[in-house]
């Protein structure tokens, strides 16, 4: 696979994380676990709480577009391993005077960058940087186009994990705007990689990629089928801006027949656990009681996104030529 | 190398013994992944009393990451008490460079300041490379650098020792 050749060495280790298609099960389990370890540096009994690993090595944060949670994490994570961390908004710098993509990682990479976490509008950004970098700096994607967005499919893996134990017994529904959607991509090859059994994307016809069936999931177009008996509900943002196309009728429809409340979770495990990557459309894809709700994880999904950061870095980091 | 080695729990035994008469106020016990772990456990039962204890992995404090990278299987650190001013007796299986007892110090330093550390080992086996050195230790040889001891443990010996030249 061509993404594998760039973002692997050839001894195969992982040198850049680009997307989780064809990552084999060993480098997820590897992150999924050492980010359990990394867990422990933010417990209150640490006074300290960040650890020397990355000392002295200048970490980038490039957003082409905008992010809270994803940019802050990363941020975070950065800084509990020590590391420098500069972040660009990139709107309001040179690439709006004219600068090209590589030119502007040239000019960074001169700044003696280690690390670039980029996210790009058009899928293919963090392979394009990645073709054209020294070979010991590493590149993370943190969203590129509706093509992929690793970290957050690892960090939902995580979050699975911890409350749901092995993957292999598991039934997961993955529910919403999939056509649209990075998270879900990068969520449906992690799943399939990691050995679930039953993976489901739940849409109407018109929010699914054309021949969805061939990633290795059921696809339903019934929520109260598609979430029967799961075990985690992974819900995804409807992009509000899609509305106005011919796609969806309304907000207030599509709520109706695709929001994920309290009634209709009741169709799912009782234990089963919801998760959304935020931000959240309360009242379109999503109840508040449901959001807030005793079965959510929505908040423990991005503590757990900052050990997941910290291990996809300090795992780059650590593997050189 | 030495051909026939004293069982561990022998050494386990002699440790127990040395460290009983400094059991004081506010001790906790911290052993380091893995093999000291197993020795503080079987320290534990020894000394019979109930002493806090925690574990620390060091792979997040290594000074040679930027060699060979994080290492492939990292454990969790946790310490179930306020090292603030606290006696802490560290335990490892085998003392050898010093960089490990190094970073576990430094690790221990982010939880709190101890009031003070000391240092039990069930095998010094000589090599030193930092200034440390054990307060309480089993068994100590003096090997050579191609000559390299661990100490492994399952079901059916329970704890034993290694031995291997590398070639």
């Amino acid at each position: 696979m061509s993404a594998n050749n760039l973002q692997l060495y050839d001894d195969g280790r992982l040198r850049h994380l680009l997307t989780l298609d064809g990552l084999p099960a060993r480098i997820l389990t590897q992150i999924l676990d050492t980010a359990e370890s990394f867990l422990s540096v933010s417990e209150v009994e640490r006074d300290v709480k960040k650890v020397p690993l990355l000392r002295g090595k200048a970490i980038f944060n490039i957003f082409f577009e905008n992010s809270t949670r994803t940019r802050t994490t990363f941020e975070i994570a950065a800084k509990r391993l020590s590391a420098d961390v500069v972040n660009l908004n990139i709107n309001a710098s040179s690439q709006s005077k004219g600068e090209t993509l590589l030119d502007t990682i040239a000019n960074l990479s001169a700044m003696q960058a280690d690390m670039f976490i980029v996210r790009h509008a058009a899928a293919g950004a963090g392979h394009l940087i990645a073709r054209h970098v020294a070979p010991h700096i590493h590149i993370i994607n943190a969203g590129d186009g509706r093509c992929s967005h690793p970290t957050q499919g690892l960090l939902d893996m995580f979050t699975l994990r911890h409350y749901k134990g092995p993957f292999h017994n598991l039934r997961v529904a993955i529910v919403g705007d999939v056509l649209h959607s990075r998270v879900a991509r990068s969520q449906i090859h992690a799943l399939t990689t990691l050995g679930c059994p039953d993976v489901r994307v739940v849409a109407p016809q018109t929010l699914l990629p054309r021949d969805v069936e061939n990633l290795g999931v059921h696809v339903f177009h019934k929520m109260e089928e598609g979430i029967k008996d799961v075990d985690a509900v992974l819900m995804l943002r409807l992009q509000n801006e899609r509305m106005r196309g011919a796609r969806l009728p309304s907000a207030g429809e599509y709520f109706k027949h695709w929001g994920l409340t309290p009634d209709k979770l009741k169709r799912a495990k009782p234990d089963a656990i919801v998760m959304h990557p935020g931000p959240m459309n309360r009242g379109v894809e999503i109840d508040s009681a449901v959001a807030d709700g005793m079965q959510s994880v929505i908040l423990s999904q991005v503590t757990f996104g900052i050990a997941v950061r910290m291990a996809v870095m300090s795992i780059l980091a650590g593997n050189q030529v | 190398m030495p051909k026939q080695l004293p069982p561990p729990e022998q050494l386990i035994d002699l440790l127990a013994e040395q460290i009983k008469p400094h059991i004081r106020a506010k001790c906790a016990l911290v052993g380091i992944h893995t093999g000291g772990v197993w020795i503080m456990d079987a320290l534990a039962e020894r000394l019979g009393q109930d002493l806090p204890r925690g574990v620390l992995d060091i792979a997040f404090y290594r000074d040679d990451f930027s060699r060979i990278g994080l290492h492939p299987e990292t454990k969790p650190s946790h310490l179930p008490f306020d090292v603030e001013d606290r006696n802490i007796l560290l335990i490892d299986d085998v003392l050898y460079t010093g960089r490990t007892i190094r970073a576990a110090m430094n690790l221990l330093f982010d939880y709190g300041r101890p009031a003070a550390i000391k240092l039990a080992v069930l095998v010094d086996r000589g090599g030193r490379e930092l200034p440390v050195c054990a307060d309480f230790f089993g068994l100590k040889l003096d090997l050579a650098s191609d000559e390299h001891i661990s100490l492994e443990n399952n079901a059916t010996e329970g704890l034993h020792f290694v031995m291997k030249r590398k070639t």
